[in-house]
């Protein structure tokens, strides 16, 4: 079959699959085939987001308290950098629709530093965390950080632990849904959700990264594969995706205290 | 009966010379495992699902013979426990969900539209090996000791308290998910973009339209328990408490989760096996599916609806009753389309020239307990009657009748009715036949003793229960005895067609739909040319002969099939088909 070379004279040549009649059906199929990815990727993070918005309604007060906790100076900056790096994905498509190799493996590269940047922001971020005892677990301790300031954070450990004991019997549904102390549990919880949603994020940067590294090296040794700006079309709506989830994520979880 | 046991071996030869087809293009081991044709990999998933509903059945079996004494006969609590879960779970996540999209619908959407493949043949083959890994974890979590939360792992009981393989088995179910998503987002970009010219959306089979309302749940339903599961498995593993009441979690948002996809599921393992009955009803009534569009659009309106009714499994949990009243109202709505297939499949047989065979048998046998399951649903969505039936064995028996007595009823008719087409081999009619009634009566001596315990108050889950249940008990096993070997006997007989049945034509019931006039079994990009659709769908006649007439005339390559395979009977001096259908002997 025509698996190989249409217009070879142009540089355009490209594979057509054998189960497609032509190359526009081939293109087609991709980019629905993507769409139709994209609305799993959204049910899959929408489930979090749903936990998010009914664990905000239960536990106002102690969420509000908690989303001081994360850094917005460095979640604005994030923001920045992931909304650029759209800007280069997009670039990166249009060079690919014009045939121009230099232009899309320069906005890929560009791409790839932004999302690099991204995660290294990140990681600062986590590792602040971590060091403030506000990673969810045995160890999480919300007071760490002022009691660590008023220099008694070696008695926060058993403090916390009574604190637990307190709360930890059988005690039924009813308990947990009136709005009685501000519990540590509760702002654990913000935390929870926190690490769940941007490190899912995180992963799907991770991919992305993945995903345009092999794109610059197919593109380095002009692969037929890449001579078609579909694959680098569909690279690019994960891409946005990646930074539209993200652009929910940021105000929700930084922004909105109440 | 002897002359082709004699035979076969020279036939088939005869055959191979005759057309190449997709089981005889390639026999190594990596020509299967690394196959992206469709057809191939319809034909692993069936192998995979078959396995692992001989593992259900196997627990359902201990099941049903520990329950025939209302002490417990042999299984400690935690074994019964783990009988019924692994029963759930292998049934619900490795037979059910696949069973008819993964295998009939794999091989026949293709088919159907006048494609030479799925859009994406690699994430097809993809799917399977998420199916099998997932498969493959399954089993290591079964013989690690199993798992004893019940199929549904609600916490904080799977997060917290049991001590079984729940992680593994999680994500064993996990895998199986993306398997299902794959499986989903590969079928409707097939079904946008890959159909023949002139194949218009109102000239597809049913069953594509009932395999595109599946695959709608399958991309929006399986993504949301996914992630649930991956948080309970957090939750085990990493001790947080997302659904834990003790650290500020709410267990019942997990229900909701669950059955947000869950009960949605329950659809993917009912409307293929709609799609399936249009198929057979059609065929055998030789009629125009009564109301087409309707029940097309049908398929669609249960998908839609389907994913705003979850709530009807959390009436007596700490939903609130106003929820609970919509809930209740919205799952009543369910019964609108559903009821529209019943009537519109009553009215495709009504004056029809209906042809009694086994894949019709089990049709019919699929709309009665349809029906019964379908109805014993409103008494669920009832709130008040649902305080008192939920987990009794009138849920299980309600949810048996129509996922084991639709679905599998609607999955054995397929499989016998396009056996011909997957196997190029007819299989024997009468022990078929036999088969589907025996199903039948098996199927309702075990579960319509469930609807009256349950109503009486047996609960689910229970292996020491009070006496005066052990009657009913006793005759539900006896019906599952019944009920297995009614499934046993196809494992058997289609086996043995296999290398003893008599070849198939390409068009052996006389049906129509692209997917008789390619060769059986079809070669392996399906049409030598790409048809060109001038008909609209069941364009049955009611006259046979006529039709057969008309079907030659209308249809480029079935007259050629046809004389080919008259040909090849002469030959061999053989008689033609039996069924009437089938103009090979005029």
């Amino acid at each position: 079959m025509s698996a190989e070379a249409v217009h070879a004279e142009h540089g355009l040549e490209q594979h057509v699959g054998v189960q497609y009649s032509t190359i526009e059906q081939q293109n087609e199929s991709y980019i629905v085939g993507m769409w139709t990815f994209l609305v799993t990727e959204i049910m899959f993070f929408g489930a979090l987001f749903l936990a998010l918005t009914i664990y905000r309604s239960l536990y106002p007060a102690e969420f509000s308290e908690a989303h001081h906790r994360l850094d917005k100076f460095l979640g604005t900056v994030n923001t920045f950098i992931l909304l650029s790096s759209s800007f280069s994905m997009a670039l990166a498509v249009r060079y690919a629709q014009l045939g121009q190799r230099k232009g899309l493996i320069a906005m890929l590269l560009v791409t790839v530093l932004f999302a690099a940047g991204f995660l290294g922001v990140k990681s600062i971020e986590y590792g602040t965390k971590f060091e403030h005892h506000l990673f969810p677990g045995p160890s999480f301790d919300f007071n760490y950080e002022e009691r660590e300031k008023q220099g008694i954070a070696e008695g926060g450990m058993a403090a916390r632990g009574e604190e637990q004991a307190a709360v930890a019997g059988p005690i039924g549904l009813e308990t947990n849904r009136t709005t009685g102390p501000v519990l540590e549990d509760r702002k654990q919880m913000f935390f929870v959700l926190y690490f769940a949603m941007t490190g899912l994020h995180a992963i799907h940067v991770l991919i992305g990264m993945v995903v345009m590294l092999v794109i610059i090296l197919l593109a380095a040794i002009d692969h037929p594969a890449v001579r078609d700006y579909i694959p680098i079309e569909m690279a690019g709506l994960y891409w946005h995706f990646v930074d539209i989830v993200w652009i929910f994520l940021f105000p929700l979880l930084y922004l909105i205290g109440h | 009966m002897a002359a082709t046991t004699v035979e076969p071996g020279a036939l088939r030869e005869r055959r191979t010379a005759l057309h190449e087809n997709y089981l005889n293009v390639k026999h190594t081991v990596a020509s299967w495992l690394l196959t992206i044709d469709h057809k191939r990999i319809a034909v692993l998933y069936l192998v995979s699902i078959s396995f692992f509903f001989v593992i259900g059945a196997a627990a359902a079996g201990m099941v049903r013979a520990e329950l025939t004494s209302h002490n417990g006969l042999f299984l400690t609590n935690e074994g019964y426990n783990k009988a019924f879960t692994i029963h759930g779970i292998i049934m619900v996540f490795f037979f059910l969900v696949p069973a008819i999209p993964a295998t009939l619908g794999n091989f026949l959407i293709p088919l159907m539209i006048g494609a030479k493949d799925l859009a994406f043949p690699r994430l097809n083959l993809l799917s399977w090996y998420l199916y099998i890994s997932g498969g493959v974890l399954a089993l290591s979590a079964l013989f690690l000791g199993g798992v004893d939360t019940g199929w549904t792992f609600y916490t904080p009981y799977s997060s917290i308290y049991s001590n079984t393989n729940v992680v593994i088995m999680i994500l064993g179910i996990f895998l199986a998910g993306f398997s299902s998503i794959a499986t989903g987002m590969n079928f409707i970009v097939t079904i946008h973009k890959m159909r023949a010219p002139g194949m218009t959306w109102f000239r597809l089979p049913l069953f594509v339209w009932a395999h595109y309302a599946t695959s709608l749940i399958m991309i929006l339903g399986t993504p949301v328990v996914a992630i649930t599961l991956l948080l309970v498995v957090v939750e085990r593993t990493l001790h947080l408490g997302i659904f834990d009441p003790a650290l500020g979690g709410d267990p019942v948002l997990f229900q909701h989760l669950f059955w947000f996809y869950s009960h949605p599921a329950v659809y993917i393992m009912i409307v293929p096996g709609m799609g399936v009955v249009s198929e057979i009803m059609a065929c055998f009534s030789r009629k125009r599916v009564f109301g087409y569009t309707f029940v097309a659009f049908s398929s669609i309106a249960i998908a839609v609806l389907g994913f705003f009714v979850w709530g009807h499994h959390l009436f007596v949990t700490s939903q609130s009753m106003y929820s609970s009243m919509v809930f209740s109202i919205l799952s009543f709505l369910v019964a609108i389309p559903s009821a529209i297939k019943v009537f519109n499949w009553t009215a495709t047989v009504y004056k029809g020239r209906i042809w009694f065979t086994a894949p019709m048998l089990y049709a019919m046998g699929f709309i009665g307990l349809f029906t019964i399951g379908g109805l014993t649903g409103l008494y669920l969505a009832s709130l008040a009657i649902d305080v008192h039936l939920t987990d009794t064995y009138f849920v299980i028996a309600h949810f048996h009748y129509v996922m084991v007595g639709g679905q599998i009823m609607a999955y054995l008719g397929g499989v016998h009715f396009w056996w011909p087409k997957i196997s190029g081999r007819t299989y024997p009619e009468g022990i078929a036949m036999l088969a589907a009634v025996v199903t039948f009566i098996g199927f309702n001596l075990t579960f319509f003793p469930q609807f009256v315990m349950g109503y009486q108050g047996m609960p689910r889950r229970y292996h020491i229960y009070a006496e005066e249940f052990q009657f009913y008990h006793i005759l539900s096993t006896a019906g599952a005895t019944v009920l297995g070997v009614g499934y046993a006997m196809p494992a058997f007989y289609l086996l043995w067609s296999l290398r003893y049945g008599k070849l198939a034509t390409a068009n052996p019931w006389g049906a129509v739909g692209l997917e008789w006039m390619t060769p059986s079994p079809p070669p392996t990009h399906n049409f030598e040319d790409t048809p060109t659709v001038t008909w609209e769908a069941y364009a049955y006649r009611s006259d046979v002969e006529e039709e057969a007439q008309a079907d030659r005339e209308s249809m480029p390559g079935l007259g050629e099939a046809v004389e080919e395979e008259a040909e090849l009977d002469r030959r061999e001096g053989r008689t033609p088909p039996e069924f009437g259908g089938a103009p090979a002997g005029d």
